[in-house]
């Protein structure tokens, strides 16, 4: 018998409902694996355990009964702050829940706290966080990934089954590839976005990080579905992924055509990487898959444009922070009280309505969201619109059609979710533009719309988890889970630190 | 000397739309309410909450763009108007920029000497309120923000620069004022904000009228206001011109108080809106079913009804205007003017008899508690000749003060013309006989008399005698 803390999530819901287990007893596990670990990892921005106890002991029936979920604090809660790990909400409370904190709710789960990320989900560390980065389980010197990287890193070192993350341009599934998890971004329109605090509106969506491909089945199935206060929300139908994931595991693969695009083995690329990948297409072959290469010359742009629209998205979406109505005002004390250890406002009490917005934005945000706010706002500027935002549209429009007709011609697309693993805490932290071309892989999916899965396909010599992405049709979830949970059950098991441990030697 | 110059005005007028909820959330637009009462997470801008949009809202901005002549474009985009502000809690407004909802329309309106002039609407656009700032008295440190206002619907309708005079323009918003009223997608209260206008103005020469810089004064929320500002503004700028020098492309206000306008932010100073698409909404699509529903329930304008008024009912234009000022008050006189057929007589009830009831009580036509039917009936009886007019007059009152049908009060207060021969000849022996001095005259040819006479038949009779069958019945038995 595995300790509590390394149960799936599908294998706990099992024992639950055998009466083997109680969901206290679950969460009893999960919160000696939260004690132990979270001085190391700093997954969490705030836990709830005595909350998460009491619904324990009121046990309700649904897909998620029982299980310890946790979320990331950009997606609002009543229960206490939602910081988006941002100074200037650091005692912001949702007068509301997002509509996805509704869906856990009602199908049980048992919800253990929000997690760290960077600030308003802007970053691909963590390191962003104003509360400072969360740790790798699997090596403490390492990153998560991000911006979800609060989440992966509470699943991967067991302190919670289950994680809700969100997912602009990767921000899912770097950390599940960085944390040797699985992390799944669905089709955009098909998670309700209805209070999750938005980065890039066209881009955001949210989604399952877990230690299966069954438990991220499990958690998405939960979500997935229309909501009428989400204008994006679609009204598709949805499948059963819990089934898709199964059948994946029992059933052969034959018929399921698969694409590795030519121009994701480039320079960049780590070999390790690169050689997992061509492994595990081999192993799809022998699961009865055919593989063929396919072209994506678009996808070298992707970068570039997501840059461009997710910055004017987010220029526009965090104007909203102003010191008016709620968070940190520049001369006032109110969240400033909750700040970080050592940070206090510097700024004079603002003695006019401009020195207000300046001040209270200038010393609540942090400098990488400054930076995409200022990019975001001169490529909407009057005579740089059209060459900047204009241009990345269009680009978007290429870069969406180039995948559409890919998957016209096979099934799913495979790649790795990011050119390397986790790197050092600090290591690109002077480098914004080294931590950006990071996301080459990931922002794709996020510009066409489409869903994308990255699968830990073991680790490097090192030790350090690699990620496998899978990218499919629109609304097609289904067919990703299912391959992914055969590559899951015949090639690559789910991972598990072990933790604590001394450093990996890189 | 003064130049020769040519005034070219264009209006951009904002009407809120006459829904129970705002635009993009389910909190109630109702005015007057507690300052914050009617917010939620969506029109205050909480982080994560999203846009719905309205879709009463839709149909209402269908059906004004259509009552302007305009053409509604199937697809539409919801774009974000970025800027700072207290009273903008999201730090942009959803408006509509490149693609608006209605373009090309036009609108007719009465010019100098009786004529029409057609006036260019360029485009109608659906957009978001912002909120409202309060500035608390002798405290300059701080101001309020009330956003009960925020996310209400508003059709920002731009005309073209086509109007020529401060009266043209008043003119104008009047006639816009009367369309939207009319076809109901606005209350058209200006004291509430209901409909708000701003005034574009530019002096050119008669070559080319919109060579001049243009100048736009904000806020001129009542028709006196806005005739006065542009007066004066015109008259400013033709100061500046005479003096030589050039008008600034700026942006000013109107102070009522002192009938002046005054320069509040120049070209230099203007914000740079950043305009883009609202990831948070899809295009709105507007199929041409749903343009033809909302068409067909388009009823006549005002300008139209009153013209065929004239023109069916032979009424006159002033009576024609009246009736139309408001719709239920002209959906009143039609009914009855069908029923009865008479227009004159409907016009001079409506006007006189109807209104001063309604007056009395407050109430609009459309809430008469004595319907259209009803008081057609009443006047047929008063055409027909079965009752007077004046005691028409009276039993109209008592069918109001009783709830009652014209018959019902008639017969109850048993004032039905009188026009039975053997009755009346009973009446007019007993006068006869009563009045032997005033007999003897009438015989001696004193034709005075005979209206002494009369007048004790109808007195005898309570006024019911009919008149006509009374005097043939009296100048007999009188033997002239």
């Amino acid at each position: 018998m595995p300790e509590l803390h390394e149960l799936t999530a599908v294998e706990a819901r099992a024992a639950i409902a055998r009466a083997e287990l109680a969901p206290a007893e679950l969460l009893a596990g999960a919160r000696a694996r939260h004690d132990l670990v979270e001085p190391h990892i700093r997954a969490y921005r705030r836990v709830d355990f005595e909350r998460a106890a009491a619904a324990a002991g009121r046990p309700r029936a649904g897909a998620l009964a029982g299980l310890c979920l946790a979320i990331k604090d950009n997606i609002a809660d009543v229960d206490g702050p939602t910081t988006c790990g941002s100074k200037i909400l650091a005692n912001y409370r949702s007068p509301y829940e997002a509509a996805v904190v509704s869906r856990v709710k009602a199908a049980g789960a048992v919800i253990t706290g929000k997690t760290n990320l960077d600030e308003f989900a802007m970053g691909s560390s963590t390191e962003n966080s104003a509360w400072g980065p969360s740790r790798n389980p699997f090596s403490l010197a390492h990153v998560t990934g991000g911006s979800s990287g609060g989440s992966a890193s509470a699943v991967a070192a067991g302190s919670a089954q289950l994680a809700l993350g969100s997912d602009t341009g990767g921000s899912i599934r770097q950390p599940a590839a960085c944390c040797g998890v699985v992390g799944l971004k669905p089709t955009y329109g098909r998670v309700s976005r209805y209070g999750l605090v938005a980065f890039a509106s066209s881009l955001d969506q949210i989604g399952p990080l877990a230690r299966s491909v069954a438990d991220a089945a499990l958690l998405f199935g939960a979500i997935a579905g229309h909501d009428p206060r989400d204008a994006t929300s679609a009204r598709v139908e949805l499948a059963d992924y819990s089934a898709a994931a199964a059948r994946g595991v029992r059933e052969r693969l034959d018929g399921v055509r698969i694409g590795l695009p030519r121009e994701y083995f480039g320079a960049g690329l780590d070999a390790s990487v690169g050689d997992r990948v061509t492994e595990a297409a081999q192993h799809l072959e022998r699961l009865g898959a055919t593989v063929r290469e396919v072209s994506l010359p678009m996808s070298r742009h992707a970068v570039a444009a997501y840059y461009v629209i997710a910055t004017a998205e987010a220029s526009s979406n965090l104007a909203r922070f102003d010191g008016v109505r709620y968070g940190h005002r520049a001369g006032s004390a109110g969240a400033a009280a909750a700040w970080p250890p050592g940070s206090a406002p510097t700024g004079a009490p603002p003695s006019s309505l401009a020195e207000l917005f300046a001040g209270s934005r200038g010393e609540g945000f942090g400098p990488e969201v400054k930076r995409r706010i200022i990019l975001g706002t001169f490529v909407l500027s009057a005579g740089y619109y059209d060459a900047y935002y204009g241009q990345a549209q269009r680009v978007r429009a290429k870069i969406r059609a180039e995948l559409e007709a890919v998957l016209q011609t096979v099934d799913l697309v495979l790649g790795p979710t990011m050119p390397t693993t986790a790197f050092r805490i600090g290591e690109k932290t002077a480098d914004p533009l080294s931590m950006y071309l990071g996301d080459i892989y990931t922002t794709g999916a996020n510009l066409a719309g489409i869903p994308a899965l990255s699968l830990p396909g073991g680790t490097d010599r090192a030790g350090l988890p690699i990620g496998l992405q899978l990218m499919g049709r629109h609304f097609d979830e289904a067919t990703i889970l299912r391959v992914a949970a055969a590559l899951e059950a015949h090639a690559y098991p789910p991972l598990t630190p072990v933790f604590p441990r001394a450093e990996v030697v890189a | 000397m003064s130049a020769q110059y040519v005034v070219a005005i264009g209006l951009e007028c904002h009407a809120q739309l006459r829904t129970r909820s705002k635009l993009f959330c389910s909190c109630s637009t109702r005015f007057g309410d507690e300052p914050n009462a009617n917010t939620c997470p969506v029109c205050l801008g909480l982080p994560g909450a999203l846009p719905v949009l309205n879709g009463e809202a839709v149909r209402l901005a269908v059906l004004a763009g259509l009552a302007l002549g305009c053409e509604i474009r199937e697809r539409s985009v919801f774009e974000r108007k970025n800027y700072f502000y207290p009273d903008l809690p999201k730090g942009y407004q959803i408006s509509q920029y490149l693609y608006p909802l209605a373009v090309n329309g036009k609108m007719v309106i009465g010019a100098a000497g009786g004529t029409h002039k057609e006036i260019g609407i360029i485009r109608a656009h659906m957009e978001e309120d912002a909120g409202k700032l309060l500035h608390p008295e002798g405290d300059g440190r701080y101001s309020q923000v009330d956003l009960n206002r925020c996310g209400t619907p508003l059709l920002e309708i731009v005309s073209a620069p086509d109007l020529s005079s401060p009266q043209e323009a008043k003119t104008y918003l009047q006639s816009l004022r009367e369309i939207l009223v009319h076809v109901g997608v606005c209350d058209g209260v200006m004291e509430e904000g209901s409909l708000r206008c701003d005034a574009n103005v530019s002096l050119g020469t008669p070559r080319d009228r919109l060579c001049g810089t243009r100048t736009e004064i904000k806020n001129l929320n009542s028709f006196r206001f806005l005739e006065q500002a542009l007066e004066y503004e015109i008259e400013r700028q033709r100061g500046v011109l005479d003096r030589g020098e050039r008008v600034i492309q700026e942006t000013r206000g109107y102070d009522a108080e002192r009938r002046v306008t005054y320069s509040q932010r120049s070209k230099e100073d203007a914000h740079d809106y950043r305009y883009f698409p609202e990831p948070d909404l899809r295009p709105l699509l507007v199929p041409p079913a749903l343009v033809a529903r909302v068409a067909s329930a388009l009823t006549e304008l005002p300008a139209a009804r009153r013209a065929r008024f004239v023109a069916a009912f032979g009424v006159s234009e002033a009576d024609a205007e009246l009736l139309t000022s408001q719709r239920e008050l002209a959906d009143y006189f039609e009914e009855v003017v069908r029923a009865t057929g008479d227009g004159k007589q409907a016009a001079n009830w409506v006007q006189s008899e109807l209104l001063r009831e309604l007056n009395n009580r407050g109430l609009t036509a459309g809430q008469a508690p004595v319907r259209a039917a009803q008081t057609a009936e009443l006047l047929q009886r008063i055409s027909s000749g079965a009752i007077t007019g004046p005691q028409g007059r009276e039993v109209y009152a008592a069918m109001w003060a009783e709830g009652k049908d014209a018959g019902a009060v008639i017969r109850a207060r048993g004032i039905e013309r009188i026009g039975d021969v053997s009755t009346l000849a009973g009446m007019i022996a007993g006068v006869i006989a009563a009045n032997p001095g005033p007999v003897a005259d009438f015989r001696a040819g004193k034709e005075r008399a005979f209206g002494f006479l009369m007048g004790q038949v109808m007195q005898r009779s309570k006024g019911q005698a009919d008149p006509k069958v009374a005097q043939q019945l009296l100048r007999s038995a009188l033997g002239g």
